[in-house]
C-alpha cells in the first residue's frame, strides 16, 4: 500500500446524483436532457448552481460518432451560468468515470468545491430506425472517399468498425485460454435482465432465460445480440464535493474510498499483452494498494458492460475471483445475484438499462449505499461498493462506502 | 509467400490514407512482402509505425520483409452487417508474427469456413489489391496453399 497521506482522493465524496429520462429513442434535445441530470444531482446534494464551482465530463462535445456526446463543459457551463474554478472535459481518460477521478483530484487540490460531472447520450435517437449500421465510419459504402486513418486505419481496412469484434476477439482468447463458455458468459446477460426488471427505467424489461440467450442472432462470436449493450438517449450527472463540506449537503455523502486509473500496458486494442484483462487489470490492481479495504469487503460491484466480457474481465481484475475464473464464478448465476456474494450490475447495467456509457454504474452504486435502491436494494444495508467502467485499453474504477 | 489475389471480385473495403509512414506497409503486396518498420539501431519490429523507434528512441527506422508467417492469437465470426464489406459471415483475427514476441496484426482470414477455425492453427499472408493502390494482408491456413 501506498503512502496514506497521498490518497487525496479521499478528501471527496460524492453528494448527489441525477438521472434525466432514459429511452431507447427520446429524439429530445440533448442538452435538454444533460441539463435535467444535471439540475437533479444538484438538488439531490442540497446545493443550488451557486455552490458548483466545478465541471467535468467525459468525452466533450464530438460530432462522430452520431449522438455519442449530447453535450460539453462550455454547454453545461453556459446553460447554468455556472462560475468554475476547475473545468475538465475530454476523451482521453481512464474510461468515462476518468472524468469523475478529475473532479475528485480537483476537489482535493482545492481548486473547486463542488464538482458537477456529467455523461450525456443521444445513440439511440442519432441512429434512428435505421440502427447501428447508418452512423458506423463508412457505413454509407465509402461515399466522398472516406479513407482510414488513425487507430481506425488497422481495423477498417478489415472490415471490423466496431468494439464489438475487438472485445468478442477478447473474450474468444478467454474461452481458449480458461476454458469459458457462452453458458458461462449468458449469465452477466440473465443477471442484468433479472435486475432491469425491477428498475422502472431500464430499457428492456422483459424476462430472459439461457433459451432466448442462446437462441437469439450472433453478432461476433461469441457475442450474441444480447451480449452487447442497448444504445440510449439519457444523461447522468453526479456530484463531486470536498469531504468537509459535508455539513452543507442534504444526505451523508458517498465517501470516495480509492480510485484506480493505471494503464500499463500499450493503449492498443490488438496490442495490449494480456487482451484477456484488458486494462482493468491495471486499474483494479492500483486502486486496492490506495486502501486497507479488501475485495471481500465489498458488498456491491458495479462494472462496466458495453459488452458482457468487459464485466468477467472486471469481476476477475478487481479479485472478486481468480485470473481466469469467471466463467465457474458467475456460472448459474447465484453468485452475483442481488443476495449472492457481490451483486452485480443490480440496475440491469447497459445490457438491459442502456448504454448511459460508464456513469449509470457510478449512479446505481450510489443508490444503492444511501439505500434508495427500491425494489432492487440489495439487501443488507451495504456500505461498501465499487463502480468501474470502461473496456479494452480504457479502465477507470472507484471504491465506495457510505458515510455515517 | 503468396502473390497477389485472384480473386474475380473483391469486397468493398474502406482503404487507409496513405502517408509517408505507413505507404510501405499498404504497398508491400506488390511485391508479395508483408512488411513492417524496424529499427536499424536494436533490431525491433515497431507496429503500428512510428518516427521513433519505442525502444531506443532511434529515428532510423525502415520497413523489412517479414516471413509471412503468422499463429492464430484470437478471432471473431463477424455475423453483424456494419458496413459494406465480405459476405456474411467473415472472420477477423488477430494473428502473432513469429519474428518477435507481442507483434501482431488484425487481419481476416481466408480460405477456411469459419468452423473450422482455430487458435494456435500455422498461416501465411495473402494480398488483396485494391485498384494497384493499397494491397490489404490476409492470412490463410498454410495447408490451403
Amino acid at each position: 500500500m501506498i503512502d496514506p497521506s497521498l490518497v487525496i482522493e479521499k478528501r471527496a465524496l460524492i453528494s448527489g446524483v441525477g438521472q434525466s429520462d432514459v429511452g431507447r429513442r427520446l429524439y429530445r434535445d440533448p442538452l435538454e436532457l444533460t441539463l435535467d441530470a444535471c439540475l437533479a444531482a444538484i438538488a439531490d446534494a442540497g446545493l443550488t448552481t451557486a455552490d458548483i464551482d466545478g465541471v467535468a465530463t467525459y468525452p466533450g462535445p464530438m460530432a462522430q460518432p452520431a449522438g455519442f456526446s449530447g453535450a460539453g463543459v462550455v454547454d453545461v457551463h453556459d446553460a447554468l451560468r455556472l462560475e468554475l474554478g476547475w473545468w475538465s472535459g475530454g476523451i482521453e481518460s481512464p474510461g468515462q468515470l476518468g472524468s469523475v477521478i478529475n473532479a475528485c483530484l480537483a476537489v482535493a487540490s482545492g481548486l473547486a468545491t463542488h464538482v458537477l460531472c456529467f455523461r450525456s447520450v443521444y445513440e439511440g435517437s442519432a441512429q434512428g430506425e435505421k440502427g447501428r449500421a447508418s452512423v458506423m465510419p463508412g457505413g454509407d459504402g465509402g461515399s466522398g472517399g472516406f479513407r482510414a486513418s488513425g487507430f481506425m486505419e488497422w481495423t477498417l481496412p478489415f472490415s471490423a468498425p466496431s468494439a464489438a469484434i475487438w472485445i468478442a476477439m477478447m473474450a474468444q482468447r478467454h474461452f481458449y485460454e480458461f476454458g469459458t463458455t457462452r453458458e458461462q458468459l449468458a449469465q452477466i446477460a440473465l443477471n442484468a435482465r433479472k435486475n432491469a426488471a425491477l428498475n422502472p427505467k431500464a430499457i428492456y424489461r422483459d424476462p430472459m432465460s439461457m433459451e432466448d440467450y442462446l437462441g437469439i442472432r450472433m453478432i461476433s462470436s461469441p457475442f450474441c445480440l444480447y451480449d452487447c449493450d442497448a444504445p440510449c438517449d439519457g444523461a447522468t450527472a453526479v456530484i463531486v464535493s470536498r469531504a468537509d463540506t459535508a455539513a452543507d449537503l442534504r444526505k451523508p455523502g458517498i465517501q470516495v474510498e480509492a480510485v484506480g486509473t493505471a494503464l500499463r500496458g500499450r493503449p492498443s486494442w490488438d496490442q495490449f499483452d494480456d487482451l484477456t484483462t484488458m486494462a482493468c487489470r491495471d486499474a483494479a490492481a492500483q486502486m486496492w494498494t490506495r486502501t486497507d479495504l479488501k475485495p471481500s469487503d465489498v458488498q456491491l460491484a458495479e462494472m462496466y458492460d458495453g459488452f458482457s466480457f468487459i464485466t468477467m474481465a472486471w469481476l476477475e481484475a478487481m479479485g472478486f475471483c481468480g485470473k481466469g475464473e469467471s466463467g465457474p464464478f458467475v456460472e448459474g448465476g447465484a453468485a452475483i445475484a442481488r443476495d449472492g456474494v457481490i451483486p452485480l450490475n443490480t440496475h440491469g447495467g447497459q445490457l438491459s438499462a442502456g448504454r448511459l456509457h460508464g456513469y449509470g454504474f457510478l449512479h446505481e452504486a450510489c443508490v444503492q449505499l444511501w439505500g434508495e435502491g427500491g425494489e432492487r436494494q440489495v439487501p443488507g444495508d451495504p456500505e461498501v461498493g465499487v463502480a468501474a467502467a470502461g473496456g479494452g485499453p480504457l479502465a477507470g474504477a472507484l471504491l465506495l462506502t457510505r458515510r455515517r | 509467400m503468396a502473390g497477389a489475389s485472384t480473386e474475380p471480385e473483391l469486397p468493398f473495403r474502406i482503404l487507409p490514407r496513405l502517408t509517408d509512414l505507413n505507404r510501405d506497409f499498404w504497398t508491400g503486396g506488390r511485391a508479395g512482402e508483408l512488411r513492417f518498420q524496424r529499427c536499424r539501431q536494436c533490431g525491433y519490429y515497431n507496429h503500428p509505425p512510428t518516427p521513433v523507434c519505442p525502444s531506443c528512441h532511434s529515428k532510423e527506422l525502415r520497413f523489412e520483409p517479414v516471413s509471412g508467417r503468422a499463429t492464430l492469437w484470437t478471432f471473431t465470426v463477424n455475423y453483424q452487417p456494419w458496413m459494406p464489406g465480405p459476405e456474411l459471415p467473415f472472420v477477423v483475427a488477430i494473428v502473432a508474427l513469429p519474428e518477435q514476441e507481442g507483434l501482431r496484426l488484425t487481419t481476416n482470414l481466408v480460405g477456411v469456413e469459419p468452423d473450422q477455425v482455430k487458435i494456435g492453427m500455422e498461416l501465411e499472408v495473402t494480398f488483396e489489391n485494391h485498384d494497384d493502390e493499397v494491397w490489404i494482408p490476409l492470412f490463410r491456413p498454410v495447408a490451403a496453399s
